[in-house]
């Protein structure tokens, strides 16, 4: 089989799974839709690692007039529905986007589509797209199966709220098909149409409980998303005003191009990217994200739409590399970084820390592709690998926690360890992949100052590493004290967790630490020889490092066992209280006898790290750089 | 003589047996001296020592018995962080290390629910948070003088870093001041006794718990003016006298002034990050790389 068979099934594949998922009237028929069509994405995914590893770049033709008319028709229809939606709920600010970008898009198909040649080469493939495909391929379709019993759950927890479940999955799997699209295509027409249907999808997933909150987000979605879809058509529209033949329309004609080409679509393209990933000022879409069911904060957090942004911002890095305009992106990812870290310490909901740790992950991406240098590449690539698995890993046992204790907010998850031992255990291993040595993210951080200090102005990423990172190590660090602090006796909930999701959230688990340890061999299988193909030589981190690594890590999975050498009866002593005023059994007696239970809460800072603090600034500061970006970029038109 | 490949692992036997001995002495030191500077005449200099022996003998009473796990991962890999500083390791490499051990002194503190040790873990954290900037641009700062992480190829340097990096080398005698756990620093515990938040973050540890406790702040004190060694490690003779120096100004800072909240900690550490560390490196990146490039 070719390989250009396994790019196409991934594409098709979901799709067609969608439709019958849309048709499925019994869980029961769902459940098993879903989970063989995981079962085959998945190890689509793996076969195309196989096939593919050792094959560098390839392009395929794949003929595509009737598709690119077919991706017209669509992606009007989708705008007509999208502007009937916005008049019903009085959204202007999506009528007139919707309304500019389709004008542009006929104006475009009106005035180019006579012209534009046939591109020869419509999908390709290189060792990125694998990283991609596995990433999509896995754990979104884990994340799809999640969904089954999370959705189930969530119907029975919230009777008010129309059972969508057909239209639902439907749309998780047309999203998975789209991300395969734009990861596989190097036609720009067709990211373009790939890149709206996951802004679409999106759209509709985080409307889903059809609420007022919910509805208002998925506009403001919408609506930020839209703006990089209209900057995105801008750019097509200016690649073919240089070559109306539209040579320039394939993704890897244009990267080649050269600087006095590339630059003013890459920064337009950037831009959508930039919307995409939630980067400031575009930040609060993604937040306001998490109104959706959790599984779809997984997928959109973890392996689908911001990845989506950095994907693209991460394949235009060898353009930006050098430029005053790369800087501005990099800063703009930098200044996220930073301050979304810090404002993720005020938060005491548990999905939006998830999301703020998101953006600044993100916000680290955008900074190491925007600075574009060989070496920051490759820890770009890895990040994406890292935060990946960790962040949906976390996404999918706060949804879990949630249905059980019913609530998402991290004061209540005090004493976790004891009410859900196992669960617990997995975000420990979730958050400890977020930040500590020697997993994921850590690697990439410190490959990131190794590699900032050698590049143009790398200073300034570094301290914003320094102080980012250890606002990082705080938030995280708290949440985890709260789950492992062992309060009264508690119940344990854990056992009405449906076996599907222990599946899920094994594999998960799993995958957080083997990926941890494997990183060198997918560094030397995969991100390496794109490296090299792209800028002829590639980094890697010393062998030695990466012993010392191991080593730790080992230690790591050792060091629990000591607790197996523990005397069997253990003197246990009540936590100290205070003396006189205690009771026992964490009480104190309050005034006339009363006695009250103790309640400790973590800090928060709002007065220094707050929403209300940060925000502005950041903003502000996003939006300038984005400006210079783009004078630059006016001056390189005229 | 010992063959050249095996230096790094002799180095790091070296410190894992010897560097509890020395920090044990340097915590005797520093109570004795303190002990003068009161006009007290002050414990025996093996006093700390005696105190932990004593410590081992005891009872080990626990909250939760993973308090156990937590201590002895902080102890573990405040030894490995140690020993990979002392072989020559990366800085980076040494410095994450450090932090993952400190991370497992804070969730030790966390796992027995007492509000004391609540409230230390809590401010353990910001002192993290306070410090492990600076510590960070220390590392970037002698990246950029000898062109190296490794402490091995740092430590051979002819260059006399401290004149290349002095607000980095101020900066990180402030930082250290917190790492020793003293005034106007000792937020989350103290060896004083006007510790108003009992023990903080150690409050609920006891018995040879405890002990562990003490001896990974000895190998955490070797370590920590390790770093005051790289500053002037041209010169050994120098050097050494430099730390006896720095630590001196530490015990003098320590029973000088009062401590200060939570909120002046992170503060005035940033503050200095942000001024000295930053400005240092940013003369020495602009030397560096744009006037002899």
């Amino acid at each position: 089989m070719q390989i250009v068979q396994l790019l196409i099934y991934l594409i098709l594949f979901p799709l067609i799974a969608a439709v019958f998922l849309l048709f499925a009237k019994k869980g029961f028929e769902r459940g098993w839709i879903v989970k063989l069509s995981a079962l085959g994405i998945g190890a689509v995914s793996l076969w195309l690692l196989v096939a593919g590893f050792d094959k560098g770049l390839i392009t395929y033709s794949v003929s595509g007039r009737i598709f690119d008319l077919a991706m017209l028709i669509i992606e009007l229809v989708i705008a007509a529905y999208l502007l009937w939606l916005g008049l019903r709920h009085k959204k202007y600010s999506v009528v007139i986007l919707v309304l500019i970008q389709a004008a542009l898009l006929i104006w475009f198909e009106a005035s180019f589509g006579h012209t534009i040649v046939e591109l020869p080469n419509n999908l390709f493939f290189d060792q990125f797209s694998i990283i991609m495909a596995l990433i999509i391929g896995i754990i979104g379709s884990l994340i799809c199966v999640y969904a089954l019993g999370y959705m189930e759950t969530y119907h029975e927890h919230h009777k008010d709220i129309a059972d969508r479940r057909g239209m639902f999955f439907f749309v998780l799997f047309v999203f998975l098909s789209a991300m395969f699209g734009l990861v596989f295509s190097n036609n720009l027409m067709w990211i373009l149409f790939f890149w709206e249907i996951t802004t679409f999808c999106s759209f509709i997933l985080i409307g889903y409980s059809q609420t007022e909150e919910a509805t208002n987000n998925a506009f403001l979605a919408l609506a930020m998303n839209m703006l990089g879809g209209v900057a995105f058509v801008a750019a097509l529209i200016y690649i073919a005003t240089l070559d109306p033949s539209g040579r320039l329309l394939e993704l890897g004609a244009l990267l080649s191009s050269g600087y006095a080409i590339a630059i003013v679509p890459a920064v337009l393209i950037c831009f959508a990217g930039l919307t995409k990933a939630a980067q400031m000022p575009f930040s609060s879409w993604l937040v306001g994200a998490m109104v959706a069911p959790t599984p779809v904060s997984a997928l959109l957090h973890s392996s689908t739409m911001v990845k989506a942004g950095v994907y693209i911002i991460v394949r235009f890095a060898p353009v930006l590399s050098g430029t005053t305009e790369g800087m501005m992106i990099a800063m703009v990812g930098g200044v996220t970084f930073l301050l979304t870290s810090c404002m993720a310490i005020s938060q005491s909901n548990a999905k939006k820390v998830l999301a703020y740790s998101t953006i600044a992950n993100l916000g680290l991406i955008v900074a190491c592709a925007g600075v574009g240098t060989y070496n920051l590449m490759w820890v770009a690539i890895l990040l994406i690998i890292f935060h990946a698995i960790a962040k949906s890993l976390l996404f999918l046992c706060v949804g879990t926690v949630e249905h059980r204790i019913g609530s998402r907010d991290i004061e209540d998850m005090g004493g976790l360890i004891e009410r859900m031992p196992k669960l617990a255990i997995m975000m420990f291993i979730g958050m400890a992949g977020m930040f500590l040595a020697p997993f994921g993210m850590i690697i990439s951080k410190w490959a990131a100052i190794e590699a900032f200090i050698q590049a143009p102005f790398g200073l300034i990423f570094i301290i914003i590493l320094a102080f980012g990172g250890s606002a990082t190590l705080f938030f995280w660090s708290k949440w985890m004290g709260k789950i492992i602090s062992v309060m009264r006796h508690q119940e344990n909930v854990e056992h009405s967790i449906r076996q599907e999701k222990w599946v899920v959230l094994w594999i998960l688990t799993g995958l957080v630490v083997i990926v941890a340890l494997i990183f060198p061999l997918i560094s030397s299988a995969l991100i390496e020889p794109f490296i090299m193909q792209i800028y002829g030589h590639t980094t890697r981190l010393s062998e030695a490092n990466i012993t010392i690594m191991l080593l730790m890590m080992g230690l790591l999975i050792i060091m629990p066992f000591s607790m197996l050498f523990q005397s069997k009866t253990p003197k246990i002593a009540p936590p100290y209280m205070g003396g006189m005023t205690t009771v026992g059994d964490m009480k104190y007696i309050g005034s006339a006898g009363v006695s009250r239970n103790l309640v400790l809460s973590n800090y928060y800072l709002r007065n220094y790290f707050g929403e209300e603090r940060l925000f502005m600034p950041g903003t502000l500061a996003c939006w300038g750089l984005i400006l210079i970006a783009f004078i630059m970029v006016a001056g390189v038109i005229l | 003589m010992i063959p050249e490949p095996w230096t790094p692992f002799v180095n790091a036997i070296i410190y894992l047996l010897l560097a509890p001995v020395v920090g044990g002495l340097v915590a005797g030191i520093d109570r004795k001296v303190t002990a003068r500077m009161q006009g007290r005449v002050g414990p025996p200099l093996l006093q700390p020592f005696y105190d932990v022996g004593k410590l081992f003998e005891k009872e080990n009473l626990v909250v939760t018995t993973t308090q156990n796990f937590y201590v002895l991962s902080y102890l573990v890999f405040m030894a490995v962080s140690g020993a990979l500083f002392f072989s020559g390791g990366d800085m980076l490499l040494v410095i994450f290390a450090f932090t993952l051990s400190h991370i497992f002194l804070v969730l030790g503190a966390y796992a027995s629910y007492s509000p004391y040790s609540h409230v230390g873990a809590e401010r353990e954290l910001i002192q993290i948070i306070a410090y492990e900037p600076m510590i960070i641009i220390t590392a970037v700062g002698m990246y950029m003088v000898t062109k190296s992480f490794y402490v091995g190829t740092i430590v051979q340097s002819p260059i006399p870093i401290v004149l290349y990096l002095p607000g980095v080398f101020i900066g990180y005698l402030i930082v250290l001041t917190i790492k020793l756990r003293k005034s106007p620093f000792d937020l989350s515990t103290s060896h004083h006794a006007h510790q108003e938040l009992v023990k903080g973050v150690t409050t609920d540890f006891a018995g040879p718990n405890l002990g562990k406790l003490e001896i990974a702040h000895w190998y955490e004190y070797v370590f920590l003016l390790g770093v005051v060694y790289l500053f002037f490690a041209w010169n050994p003779i120098l050097a050494i006298a430099a730390i006896i120096i720095a630590y001196f100004l530490e015990i003098l800072i320590d029973n000088t002034t009062s401590r200060v909240k939570w909120q002046m900690t992170l503060r005035s550490a940033w503050l200095v990050a942000g001024t000295l560390g930053i400005i240092n490196l940013g003369v020495l990146y602009y030397l560096r790389m744009v006037v002899v490039p």
